[in-house]
């Protein structure tokens, strides 16, 4: 009982120190890899090959003066950025990071919170993170944040039900809403060459599931709360200091955790073909099962920037239609055909 | 109607099919030309640290040069100044006074010797004007500042430093023709 309980804390620590660690870093990766995406170099002078830049960045951030604005109202504009990063650290909670561990005899899940409703915790701690964007875009008392508000929560409301509908014709396939039953739900191969992950038996959902992610991180082409085209800074333009730098990293967070996600529910999570063949000491597999998730968390954040540097922008009401014309009805179909299917296999 | 120049294109508004509309494939094209500019040689030069090569005659920032025993061989004969289309040269003769051959090589000399780095071109005319091989242009490149007045290079400026000599042999014109 002990072992699991200092186990668990020392998970929990781990897992925040490598959360912020991985958003700081994806900030390097954003800069370095927009650069080469546009033939420059990017940050190259902090540190070798600038690697000590988030640092800069970071140590830039505390220093710079923190201003609230006088018509703003302080108590509301103080907790937002509270809100963006406590709900973007805790998605992680129930993410299974790898395969169990034999620790002093005890057999430990590598999770926070095997929780049976582990999906729709992570569905919840989403669409409150939107609050902090909210509160802070309308406390700010300034037309443009309250415009990138108003964005981010229509955005969020529309773009959840095209995600929860797509993610649940896996829950109809699984028939658990636990991420631990999801991503075992996935081993083994499927029609004899592929690995069993749910990308190959659900490519229309996972490509929904993708799209809405991408809007439900305020990342581009969705990125309409922030525009700065249009909008200055959208919903942090009153903001300085640490608390600018709190959306900023409850961002990257969010990527961080929603790549998690994606490689957890379509791609297997920890699972790689034939890994657990290979490798029998249950350590030395939790070992390698970690590695192999982070290499499928760190393709999908490349994704998102890989993306982010090739489309430009949705006008608003394109986002919309996208949204409840496109999307929603796809995933209804989607749905019904995966019912379908299930009910069929009942009677063959 | 016959058009004017053949440069005017049919606009055509036609619909777009159903795999346009769902823009997939564009984006996929999209994303397959990013990549290939993410692994492209990239082509900037990390300036202060690296400098493009440039040629043995590179005209730079002035040099007065001195003769082997640490003489000026500039005699304020004007000629540079007179051949410099810009007007950027002004210059003061002296004459050289006892005790001070060391100093200077000859009878006469400049007391003062500017050159005006902002008009000045760079077109290397008071190089090829100089009869006592006297002024060179060098591959140093004028530094930037904030004060206009800083562009006025003196003497302390350009005459050469005789711990740190400036090989000149490859512009000494006359040299190479030999």
């Amino acid at each position: 009982m002990e072992v699991e309980l200092i186990f668990k804390i020392s998970l929990v620590i781990v897992m925040f120190a490598i959360s912020l660690g991985i958003a700081a870093y994806a900030t390097y990766g954003e800069r370095k890899f927009a650069a080469w995406f546009q033939d420059r170099m990017g940050p190259s002078n902090a540190g070798p090959w600038g690697l000590l830049q988030p640092i800069a960045d970071g140590g830039k951030m505390f220093f710079k003066e923190d201003f609230i604005p006088a018509a703003s109202e302080k108590f509301l504009f103080i907790l937002a950025p509270c809100i963006a990063m406590l709900t973007a650290l805790m998605t992680s909670a129930v993410i299974p990071w790898t395969t169990n561990v034999v620790i002093m005899g005890q057999i430990l899940s590598v999770q926070v919170a095997d929780l049976d409703i582990g999906i729709l915790y992570v569905l919840g701690f989403v669409s409150i993170g939107v609050y902090g964007i909210m509160i802070g875009g309308w406390s700010s008392n300034n037309k443009y944040s309250l415009m990138g508000a108003v964005r981010a929560s229509s955005q969020m409301i529309s773009y959840e039900l095209a995600m929860g509908l797509s993610l649940l014709a896996i829950i109809i396939m699984t028939g658990s809403l636990g991420l631990r039953e999801i991503v075992d739900g996935q081993t083994g191969s499927f029609l004899g060459f592929l690995p069993n992950w749910n990308v190959f038996k659900q490519p229309l959902g996972f490509l929904l599931f993708l799209i809405c992610a991408f809007a439900e991180t305020n990342r581009a082409p969705f990125d309409l709360p922030e525009c700065e085209t249009e909008l200055v800074g959208g919903y942090h333009t009153e903001y300085s200091s640490m608390k600018l730098g709190f959306f900023l990293f409850a961002e990257y967070i969010n990527m961080f955790i929603s790549s998690a996600v994606i490689a957890t529910v379509y791609f297997g999570g920890y699972h790689f073909p034939y890994l657990n063949r290979m490798i029998s000491d249950p350590n030395m597999l939790a070992a390698a099962g970690f590695a192999v998730f982070f290499a499928k968390i760190f393709f999908f954040l490349f994704l998102y920037m890989w993306v982010r540097w090739t489309l430009p922008r949705f006008r608003y009401d394109q986002l919309m239609h996208l949204g409840w014309k496109t999307l929603i009805p796809v995933a209804v179909i989607n749905l019904l055909l995966t019912g379908a299917v299930m009910i069929l296999k009942d009677y063959l | 109607m016959q058009s004017l120049t053949n440069r005017s294109k049919i606009v055509s508004n036609k619909k777009m099919t159903f795999s346009e509309r769902i823009y997939l494939v564009a984006i996929i094209k999209g994303m397959f030309i990013t990549i290939q500019h993410f692994f492209k040689k990239k082509v900037t030069l990390d300036y202060p640290k690296m400098k493009k090569p440039v040629v043995a005659n590179y005209r730079g920032q002035h040099i007065l040069k001195r003769d082997d025993q640490g003489a000026e061989r500039c005699t304020a004969c004007g000629l540079c100044a007179v051949a410099c289309p810009a007007e950027a040269i002004t210059m003061v003769a002296a004459e050289r006074i006892k005790g001070e051959e060391n100093l200077y090589r000859e009878e006469k000399y400049a007391s003062m010797y500017e050159i005006n780095m902002l008009r000045c071109i760079f077109c290397g005319l008071c190089e090829e004007a100089c009869p006592k091989e006297a002024i060179f242009l060098t591959d140093m490149i004028v530094s930037p500042d904030q004060q206009r007045d800083k562009f006025i290079y003196g003497k302390d400026i350009l005459v050469e430093k005789m711990d740190k000599r400036y090989d000149t042999s490859k512009r000494q014109t006359h040299l190479l023709e030999k």
